[in-house]
């Protein structure tokens, strides 16, 4: 899997959480959390879908690791071993 | 002969629109079973018949809006086969010009009640169907829903503030204990495990209603009547606006795991559609918490005929501030006071709740 196809499928998650999210204008450097208005259940089941679709365990404590979207594609990569 | 009934599913609602019937004539209903969806101003919600029996006719039409207390259907009670029986076989007669134009227009003339003779289904009652189908032509619907859900809130509230003499109280809840037992959980359970902290809110408020049975119940025909069981309503705001307390039953017999999953999939199903009108009727209590959002607290308006509301701030420096909203006429500031001690002190022993 390619890194832009990584990204699409984050987006794709982040869509099913918060439909109304434009992701054409998130801005994939700023934290993600200020642009999207998500609770902690959102954020928890936005995590839940990423896991479903890529069987990647995330632990809690890797969460400031994943303040933009450019970040948890990175992790997601590395975690992937892409 | 049993009559399934326009239910009202919330304080105000004067009348909902049937979207969609879950079982045609002949079918068996088991007791809890959905058997339709309304729509109110809220949401689309499932609908429960708490009657068995078996589907003799549906009256109502998918599309048609109607007040509360208007008979939808009439099922069979279970034994009763009825000299009314013969009529529902009538009533399946449609006519050959009528099942064609049904055809055209996508419409289920079989579950059509007819007007015509010995209740066939006509070629009017067919185009009639097929135009309570179609959308409405005016406002795009979630503008039309958006102002439906503002009026059906502005209504609740308004009434609550109207007849409820609320009274107010406020306490700072350590919560170290509780993080720190919430950040070890976390870490062994798997993502689809994890916790968060509202669901420990939503727990300790349910255990706290066992000790002061005055905050759980209802206020109704002047007296307040204590609820046996513990339903706690979770304010949710929905994406597009607008907010909805659907409630988890029997909180505090349910593991925390449990009330964990129940609340996220309360959540999913606020927002995405699918609440049933036991949830949105049958809540002894709310909790509403409004920290994540950075406020430190808040001062809920209770949701009529319950008696109390539970807030919840910003958790900030392993403090949260607990908030209650309670009713006088059911309860004074005493029992309120420990009704927050309650809360507060259970929220110390997180691995109990």
């Amino acid at each position: 899997m390619r890194r832009e196809e990584l990204r699409a499928l984050v987006l794709e998650a982040l869509a099913h959480i918060a439909p109304e999210v434009d992701a054409q204008a998130l801005d994939p450097a700023k934290p993600l959390r200020g642009q999207v208005d998500l609770d902690s259940m959102d954020w928890l089941n936005f995590l839940v879908g990423l896991h479903e679709r890529l069987g990647v365990e995330i632990p809690e404590s890797d969460y400031a690791r994943l303040g933009t979207v450019d970040q948890i594609v990175a992790y997601l990569a590395e975690k992937l071993a892409l | 002969m049993i009559e399934f009934r326009m239910p009202a599913l919330g304080a105000d609602m004067e009348s909902g629109k049937l979207l969609e019937w879950k079982v045609k004539p002949g079918d068996t209903v088991r007791r809890g079973q959905v058997v339709a969806v309304i729509e109110t101003p809220k949401a689309a919600v499932e609908v429960e018949s708490w009657q068995e029996g078996v589907v003799h006719e549906l009256l109502a039409q998918p599309g048609e809006t109607l007040p509360v207390g208007a008979v939808l259907a009439r099922w069979r009670a279970p034994g009763e086969t009825g000299t009314e029986a013969a009529a529902s076989e009538a009533r399946a007669r449609i006519s050959p010009a009528a099942r064609r134009r049904a055809a055209e227009l996508g419409v289920d003339a079989e579950a059509l009640s007819g007007s015509g003779s010995q209740g066939a289904v006509t070629v009017a009652d067919v185009e009639r169907a097929a135009k309570a189908h179609a959308p409405a032509p005016q406002a795009p619907a979630e503008v039309v829903r958006a102002a439906e859900m503002r009026r059906a809130i502005a209504a609740a509230m308004s009434r609550s503030k109207r007849e409820i003499p609320h009274y107010y109280l406020a306490e700072t809840v350590p919560l170290a204990r509780a993080l720190a037992w919430l950040e070890a959980e976390n870490a062994r359970r798997p993502i689809t495990e994890r916790l968060v902290i509202a669901a420990l809110f939503v727990k300790a408020t349910a255990l706290a209603c066992r000790e002061i049975p005055e905050m759980n119940g209802h206020f109704l025909d002047g007296a307040f009547r204590p609820a046996a069981a513990v339903h706690v309503g979770v304010a949710i705001s929905l994406r597009a606006g607008g907010l909805v307390a659907p409630a988890i039953h029997d909180v505090p017999e349910k593991p925390l795991g449990e009330v964990m999953r129940a609340l996220g999939d309360l959540v999913r199903r606020a927002r995405a559609g699918g609440l049933r009108a036991s949830e949105l009727t049958d809540a002894t209590i709310t909790v509403t918490s409004l920290g994540e959002t950075g406020v430190e607290t808040v001062f809920g308006v209770i949701h009529p005929p319950q008696v109390a509301l539970v807030g919840f701030g910003a958790v900030r420096e392993g403090r949260v501030v607990a908030t209650l909203s309670a009713d006088h006429r059911a309860s004074d500031g005493h029992r309120g006071a420990l009704f927050l001690g309650a809360i507060a002190r259970l929220l110390q022993e997180p691995e109990r709740l």
